[in-house]
């Protein structure tokens, strides 16, 4: 087969490929040179277009646009929220509703993926015109929300997102949960102080921005505390051996590992772990939080700790009476998902009544000014970055459940 | 060094599962000249028919309920795979093989697509069962080995033993061979190649049911898409070997199982999956008859 | 040769032009959601299209096209992300200025992905049917794991706040453009070499056709519309994330021009169109009951095809010359 070209054979398929002639380079020399000419825009980026029918202060109804993970990996997260949402809607409802009108829900179903979360905002905004965006729990899939809700100025809550650049920078993004740089903080003190730890490895989610930040947010706190991190690893979502990077943990010994990760993939990183002879506690974030943790990960999973939203022995009533009446609707006890999810709700429905107007920018002003609001995760003040600033729990696992081990302010 | 020794033990173990449904793909390529997508999915149903097969027997001592499940899994699989090759690619037989490979991509995508409907397994994953205590059987000098992994090599060893003997020391083993050697002259020979060619989809279909239990015993994680990923890498491996070599598909699951687990525990494991592509796109692009195959001359 | 070529010199300067006036014309994609679909189809007429060039003309099944969209798409999004969303160009308004950088950032994604497909295609076109398509899978495949590793481009989150300046007339325009260089490259001596490719490679080679050249060239053509069509949905969703480019997404560019006619652009629009329309015909039964068909009707059409009528829709025929001369005898197989 000759190499060389053939120079009587046609020289190209079709179009000038743009290295190829003469004219095209100085085309392209031509572009660059515009190019250059070019200036910073002003930074105040016009904040796109403004939906259509921003003051539907005549609307029937109240329309509440959620998003959430009801399949996929993370299926629980987005069922629990979801149910919070609706528990809290419909005592909303039944009490009269909110400036005399009822709320409707509108969900949509991401499949726990981050362009379907975008493309569902994009709908129910632009589609189904709702007031208030709710969503989403895991942060990568907020993070791909909230450009969609600053483009159309459509206030969006998030129940469960703690990575704090889902609302940095951001004018319409708001969450009613602490943020990662507080929870990373939270696992390092206890470790530190309670554990009395001072040597640990770090196994988190590459893929996942949650636990790339909780993880960073976690080492920082407790190198600063003192406490030395051993080792660095990581793993992906949906990997199934973990063993290989348990291994290189093993060899270092740590007195715990840091797995801020989800509880797919926590459960089966326990059972490995048990299985290489690692006998220490693992520690972790609130994306442990969920009924399947321990279907998966079983006994693997005793005398482990992971900082939480709520607890759900908490004896304070208002948290009682949620619980009691989420068992009577859905027969579970609620997980914090399902909590904070209820908090969302109620603060929008809040905070419109608080305005007492379905104009946009008047609610979004009403959620930036909350202030002491009651809710079961805890008293919610938005803070000038729209974030909540809460104490956090501590769970102990055992017995198969997650008990309350103790409870760290801000 | 003790780091070094359980990298080995775990990329043992998980180059076990890869040699198990390498086999099947080598088989069915080596009759049919055909890769067969749909292979991926036969070993998430071996795992999934372990698991209701679990749920709904009832419970008897460990020992025995474990084999009577992976016999069940394995000759329901081995129906499937006949069921396949009867509907979906019999018909294809003389078609160009192009359109023998976008069916079993279609079978494959049917497959794990009715097995998210809600109605079937649903998309979420599934806790398989624990039919086999999960305990550290022997700790030498810091490198454990699991009672999972142990059964996992063994397993894997008995049949890999056990296929070898039949393709190489029984009268269907080598009708098998000769219809890979040339199918046209085995059927002029009178070798049924129809009942050949089913008997190597059963075969393969089984085995990678028993990869799929084995799978789901140590990782109890199953969900409809759990083949895809390792469907591929298993199919690295049997290119690795030399496609439609049996000997090269042990090799290249092993190999692939140990580069993988070395690269994990070395490098990044981010990489995982880029190192096994890295790999096929290695071979294919230097030496695309494997480490066993032959270059095959085309007559033109 | 004369008429042929003045009808496409027509086909662009006043064709491309009105199909553009058009997008320009009919309300925006933000505001109407049926027209949202219609963009989503338009950018799949082009993947479909350029997939056609080297599977359908050229004879080569790639299972890796995903993994060029995905280099064109996150080039594209990066210069918009980096460049586009701060600075804008000297006299002109924002808008102007956005639009040209826009152009720009789409010929930018298609050039890095033509880049990429000339290296996956150097070492790969030697390889035969099944190899050759489990070669461009597994490139496709390192590309992805690469991005998601990648923290500039986003790494596993995805690439977010691209400025949202694709439009149905730039859709068009490039969909448009597709079809056009599909029919031109059909129509010409270059287009000749490739279905000679297509029809017996080794006969080719021996009466002199470079085919390792044809090959090459057809596989970079492709892989430039292919990475436009990336920037432009890039641009589209705002948000760019490795599991938009799984090799799911290659299979179901596959599927469309299998549907279509292994061998037929035009069929290969419709195939396009008709499974973007597919899906959000579906989707209001599966928001309602959670049953996603998509996927099931996806692959058991593909099998419906392959058992029953394998050449596609349209075969190798053309909705263009379907009048001019009678339909030669249809192959009973695909190529």
């Amino acid at each position: 087969m000759s190499k060389r070209r053939n120079p009587h054979a046609p020289t190209g398929v079709g179009q000038h490929r743009p290295f190829a002639s003469r004219r095209a380079c100085l085309l392209l020399l031509a572009i660059a040179l515009a190019l250059g000419a070019c200036e910073k825009k002003s930074s105040a980026r016009s904040g796109g277009r403004a939906t259509s029918g921003g003051g539907h202060a005549d609307a029937a109804e109240i329309l509440f646009g959620e998003v959430s993970s009801l399949t996929g990996p993370e299926a629980t997260f987005g069922q629990s929220q979801s149910r919070g949402i609706a528990l809290a809607v419909r005592e909303i409802n039944e009490a009269g509703g909110v400036l005399g009108r009822p709320i409707r829900v509108i969900t949509y179903d991401n499949q726990g993926k981050p362009t379907e979360s975008a493309a569902a905002a994009n709908r129910l905004i632009v589609r189904d015109k709702v007031h208030v965006l709710l969503g989403e729990v895991a942060s990568s899939r907020s993070l791909a929300m909230a450009p969609i809700a600053e483009e159309h100025r459509v206030p969006m809550i998030s129940p469960a997102s703690t990575n704090p650049r889902v609302t940095e920078g951001k004018h319409w993004v708001f969450r009613v949960c602490f943020i990662d740089p507080f929870q990373g903080l939270v696992m390092a003190k206890f470790a530190r102080e309670e554990l009395g730890v001072s040597r640990v490895a770090v196994l988190r989610d590459v893929r996942n921005d949650y636990s790339v930040g909780l993880a960073s947010f976690f080492i920082r706190a407790f190198e600063d505390l003192g406490g030395t991190v051993l080792i660095d690893q990581s793993y992906s979502a949906g990997d199934i051996d973990f063993r290989s990077q348990l291994t290189e943990i093993r060899a270092k010994q740590p007195e715990a590992i840091y797995v801020p990760g989800y509880y797919t993939d926590v459960g089966l990183i326990a059972r490995q772990a048990r299985e290489l002879g690692l006998a220490v506690p693992l520690l972790g974030g609130d994306g442990w939080d969920s009924s399947k943790l321990f279907e998966i990960g079983g006994e693997a999973m005793e005398g482990s700790f992971f900082s939480n939203h709520y607890s759900f022995e908490n004896p304070d009533p208002v948290v009682q009476t949620f619980i009691q009446k989420y068992r009577e609707a859905y027969g579970e006890v609620p997980d914090a998902l399902a909590a904070l999810g209820y908090d969302a709700a109620r603060l929008a429905a809040d905070a419109i009544e608080r305005v007492g107007t379905l104009e946009r920018s008047a609610i979004r002003y009403a959620l930036a000014t909350t202030r002491n609001f009651r809710g079961v995760t805890g008293t919610i003040t938005i803070d000038e970055d729209h974030n909540s600033v809460k104490p956090a729990v501590v769970l102990k696992i055992r017995g198969g459940k997650a008990t309350f081990a103790t409870s760290i302010e801000p | 060094m003790t780091e070094f020794l359980q990298h080995l033990v775990n990329g043992l173990s998980l180059g076990s599962v890869y040699a198990l449904i390498a086999l099947g793909y080598t088989m069915v390529y080596g009759v049919l000249q055909l890769i067969n997508f749909a292979h991926a999915e036969i070993f998430m149903l071996g795992a999934f028919a372990g698991y209701y097969a679990a749920s709904w027997l009832p419970a008897f001592s460990r020992e025995p309920r474990f084999l009577v499940i992976l016999s069940l899994a394995m000759a329901v699989c081995a129906f499937l795979g006949v069921v396949i090759e009867r509907f979906a690619y019999r018909p294809l037989r003389d078609s160009p093989r192009l359109n023998a490979l976008i069916t079993a991509m279609g079978v494959s995508m049917l497959i794990q697509a009715i097995g998210q409907l809600p109605f079937f397994m649903g998309p979420s994953p599934r806790f398989f069962p624990e039919l086999i205590p999960n305990v550290t059987l022997a700790s030498i000098g810091g490198v454990a080995l699991g009672s999972l992994q142990a059964v996992t090599l063994a397993a894997a060893l008995v049949l890999m033993v056990g296929l070898h003997r039949l393709v190489f020391h029984t009268r269907l083993g080598t009708a098998m061979r000769a219809v890979s050697f040339d199918g046209k002259t085995a059927a002029l020979m009178g070798i049924d190649t129809n009942r050949v060619i089913a008997l190597t989809f059963m075969v393969g279909s089984a085995l990678a049911a028993a990869a799929g239990i084995l799978v789901g015993l140590s990782y109890p994680r199953i969900e409809p898409t759990m083949g895809v990923l390792l469907g591929l890498k298993a199919f690295v491996a049997a290119v690795l070997g030399g496609i439609g070599n049996i000997r090269g598909a042990m090799v290249g699951g092993m190999t692939i199982g140990l580069v993988e687990t070395m690269a994990v525990g070395y490098g990044s494991s981010s990489y995982r999956d880029a190192v096994s592509f890295g790999i096929l796109i290695l071979v294919l692009v230097f030496k695309p008859s494997g480490i066993f195959g032959r270059a095959v001359t085309e007559k033109v | 040769m004369k008429g042929r070529a003045a009808s496409g010199w027509a086909w662009a300067f006043l064709g491309l032009p009105l199909f553009g006036l058009l997008g320009w014309l009919l309300p925006s994609h933000t505001e109407s959601y049926f027209m949202y679909v219609v963009g989503l189809a338009g950018i799949n007429v082009i993947l479909a299209v350029s997939l056609h060039i080297v599977c359908g003309l050229t004879g080569q099944f790639s299972l890796g096209h995903a993994g060029f969209m995905a280099v064109g798409g996150y080039t594209a999004a990066l210069f918009g992300t980096k460049v586009i969303a701060e600075y804008k160009l000297l006299y002109l308004s924002e808008p102007a200025s956005d639009t040209i950088l826009f152009l720009f950032a789409t010929l930018l994604g298609g050039t890095a992905a033509a880049i990429a497909g000339l290296l996956v295609g150097l070492p790969s076109l030697r390889l035969r049917g099944d190899y050759l398509a489990i070669v461009t899978l597994g490139f496709a495949e390192i590309i992805r794991v690469v991005i998601e590793n990648v923290e500039t481009l986003g790494a596993a989150t995805g690439l977010v706040g691209i400025p949202p300046l694709t439009n149905l007339f730039w859709i068009f325009f490039w969909a448009g453009t597709t079809v056009l260089y599909a029919k031109r490259l059909q129509e010409s001596t270059h287009g000749r070499a490739l279905l000679a490719i297509r029809e017996d490679e080794i006969a080719a080679e021996a009466v002199g056709v470079d085919t390792t050249g044809y090959k090459v060239r057809a596989f970079v053509a492709s892989s430039f519309f292919a990475g436009v069509a990336g920037a432009l949905l890039g641009y589209y969703l705002t948000i760019l994330t490795p599991k938009d480019f799984i090799f799911l997404r290659s299979v179901e560019v596959v599927v469309m021009v299998v549907l279509g006619g292994m061998g037929s652009a035009s069929g290969a629009v419709l195939a396009a169109i008709l499974l973007t329309a597919l899906p959000e015909a579906l989707r209001p039964l599966r928001e309602h009951t959670g049953v996603d068909l998509r996927m099931v009707i996806y692959a058991a059409l593909l099998l419906a095809m392959m058992l029953l009528r394998p050449h596609g829709m349209l075969g190798r025929r053309e909705l263009w010359s379907l009048r001019r001369r009678k339909t030669a005898p249809q192959p009973e197989v695909a190529p």
